[in-house]
């Protein structure tokens, strides 16, 4: 049941690239489908209950306690990747329905679409390092080319900065990778944990390697710089995808798995971790609140966002590294994972309200917009609710997972780290009240009296992700939080426990 | 490369005739070696990628030597994509096959007899998976090849207008 995520996405990209030449509707149809079903299935993996899935790719039996197989590995933290990957892409993909018509070989932008999918769900459930290279190569590349879909001038420049960056951070991963690989000689990531030598500086080494390449991937803080160009010259669609989930399916997962279930916990890397968390959060939105491109803005605000879940992340990483009270620990961790979650729903719902009044204005500079809420409704409405979800307003989802870093911070004792988090979320109210000010109150600009609301494939997704926005605060429930968050941060605490469901140690 | 106006387009495009000769003759050798090395994939080093990149440069060699034709690139590189996909997905056929036709069901499953060790017909489904690896990475090199031929022609056609 594991190689579905791999077979379908690839299957509905190939058959999109066949069949593109004689029907080129084909494509959406079957993208759509795909993640209908997927979505459909991550769902019933979730309700079945947390026991962790693993596959073997070819059937291939140890061989004197040596797993040789590729491992597919579905466990509590895989499963809301995956949910977040296959709900944002599901309803990207229906968006894209109506937006894509304005660009000639709609076929190639769902099949590279698909692409990407596929190599993000590898990189989520493969078991061994060497894969998970291979499929993040997949996802890159395909975003690579989507980036510059509308092939104009600022496109193909913010693209070939990103490939650049990617390029460096695939070759820093590679060089890890092998480093790993002479160590430990085993590339599965379940027995490098149980083969990794006892030799501190190496064990270092290779983690400031794979710190660098995937913060590189997941933009962090000191690599950050691009993110705000290739996510605001993207097709809007595509932006909400690499904002939403790339970054987290391809840099911030692998960091927290490599460095939880995988690496011993280290007390050195953990404050290099939250360190990194904390500076991407202030810096991300200081940045952010200077800027008049609504796609710059919202781009630099998920560098700041995402330092909020590793911050959550790192400070449950400090309290176990001390042995200080797991309870906390596992509070931090739920608090950085539901923000995880949340900031895919409400950023990528962001980035479509921006490709909303992009479509039908075409402008994204937000002095030139103004009084769009008499008449785009929907989009309007869903922005509002998507910038008091990012900046912590309740009952938004926002609101709850920082509340949760937040009195996670102030129990272990980090009340500066508690302090700069609300600062900052303060800051991010500014920055919206700005957006929701100049893109959509006050008077209407003379050119734009004509415009009316988006299709109605667009604006029925920016309602679901808004309605979901306010729906996913209810994770905070301890029942059904059971369900969808405990598994996973259960994962994340026993680290020494991924290695032995895996392998069988 | 020298361009002499009283021929016509046909045969002043590409390099000499010494050159398109000699192409000639080598270019089907060396497409043979291609499929050689591809059908040895599980018995000697090498395999679908080094064998399908060798194919490729046959063409490659034979399109640098006689030169090309713009229209006809546009029409060749639709079909070495086509090519491409279909190879791609007989690929993940083969690997689904593995699913649905053994046992124990398993993604990627040997579902072929595997023969005796150090045969060309061995190895069960490795020698297909090699296979269709050549043909795909033979059309994608040469199709790699084809779109910076168009590339560079059109840039030509521009500056010349």
């Amino acid at each position: 049941m594991i190689v579905l995520y791999i077979i379908v996405p690839l299957s509905a990209a190939f058959l999109t690239v066949i069949f593109g030449k004689w029907l080129p509707t084909l494509g959406k149809y079957l993208l759509n489908a795909a993640l209908l079903f997927l979505t459909g299935l991550t769902l019933y993996l979730i309700i079945a209950g947390p026991e962790a899935l693993i596959y073997r790719v070819g059937g291939f039996a140890d061989v004197a306690d040596v797993p040789i197989a590729i491992f597919l590995v579905i466990d509590g933290f895989t499963k809301i990747l995956l949910l977040i990957v296959s709900l944002v892409g599901l309803l990207v993909a229906f968006y894209s329905v109506s937006y894509t018509k304005q660009y000639t070989g709609e076929e190639k932008f769902y099949a590279l679409f698909s692409l990407m999918l596929a190599g993000m769900y590898g990189v989520i459930i493969a078991g061994d390092i060497f894969n998970l290279y291979v499929f993040l190569e997949i996802a890159s590349i395909a975003s690579y080319a989507l980036v510059s879909f509308g092939i104009e001038k600022h496109q193909l420049e913010a693209t070939f900065k990103y490939q650049v960056l990617g390029g460096v951070s695939s070759l820093i991963i590679l060089t890890g990778i092998g480093f790993l690989y002479w160590g430990t000689g085993t590339l599965n990531l379940a027995d490098i944990a149980t083969q990794l030598p006892d030799h501190n500086i190496y064990n270092l080494f290779v983690s400031v390697l794979l710190i660098g390449g995937f913060g590189l991937k997941a933009a962090m803080f000191p690599f950050h710089s691009w993110l705000p160009d290739a996510h605001s010259s993207a097709p809007s669609p595509i932006s909400a995808m690499l904002s939403g989930v790339l970054i987290k399916a391809v840099g911030i997962y692998v960091i927290i798995r490599l460095f939880f279930n995988v690496f011993a916990l280290n007390y050195q890397i953990a404050v290099a971790i939250t360190v990194l968390g904390t500076m991407s959060m202030i810096i991300g939105v200081l940045l952010a609140v200077g800027q008049w491109d609504f796609k710059r803005l919202l781009a630099y605000h998920s560098i700041s966002q995402m330092g909020y879940v590793v911050l959550g992340v790192g400070i449950g990483m400090l309290l176990l590294t001390t042995g200080k009270d797991e309870k906390i620990a596992a509070l931090a961790i739920s608090g950085g994972l539901f923000h995880l979650i949340n900031h895919s729903l409400f950023k990528g719902l962001l980035f479509l309200n921006a490709g909303s009044v992009e479509y039908r204005t075409g402008t994204r500079d937000l002095r030139k917009m103004g009084g769009l809420a008499k008449k785009m409704p929907v989009t309007a409405g869903s922005s509002f609710v998507a910038s008091m979800s990012i900046s912590g307003i309740p009952p938004f989802n926002g609101f709850f997972s920082k509340v949760i870093i937040i009195i996670a911070a102030v129990q272990a004792g980090f009340y500066w780290l508690a302090l700069f988090a609300v600062l900052v979320s303060v800051i991010t109210l500014a920055s919206f009240t700005k957006v929701l000010k100049y893109g959509f109150s006050g008077k209407i600009h003379s050119q734009h009296e004509k415009i009316k609301e988006v299709p109605f494939s667009m604006s029925f997704s920016m309602t679901l992700l808004a309605v979901l926005c306010l729906v996913t605060s209810l994770l905070i429930l301890p029942g059904v939080r059971q369900v969808f968050l405990t598994p996973a941060v259960d994962v994340l605490i026993e680290t020494v426990q991924y290695s032995g469901t895996v392998v069988g140690l | 490369m020298k361009k002499n106006e009283n021929y016509n387009q046909e045969t002043t495009k590409g390099m000499t005739i010494v050159v398109k000769k000699i192409c000639q003759f080598m270019a089907p050798v060396i497409f043979l070696f291609g499929i050689y090395i591809t059908f040895h994939g599980h018995l000697t080093p090498g395999g679908g990628f080094t064998g399908g990149v060798i194919m490729a440069s046959a063409f490659i060699l034979q399109i640098l030597s006689n030169g090309s034709i713009l229209e006809r690139l546009r029409s060749e590189k639709w079909r070495l994509e086509l090519t491409e996909s279909i190879a791609i997905f007989c690929f993940l056929t083969l690997a689904v096959l593995g699913l649905v036709l053994t046992a124990y069901s398993v993604f990627f499953a040997n579902f072929l007899d595997r023969g005796t060790f150090g045969q060309l017909v061995s190895g069960g489904i490795i020698p297909i998976g090699n296979i269709i690896i050549g043909v795909e990475v033979c059309a994608a090199i040469s199709s790699i090849f084809i779109a910076l031929l168009i590339f560079k022609d059109e840039e030509d056609e521009e500056e010349s207008r």
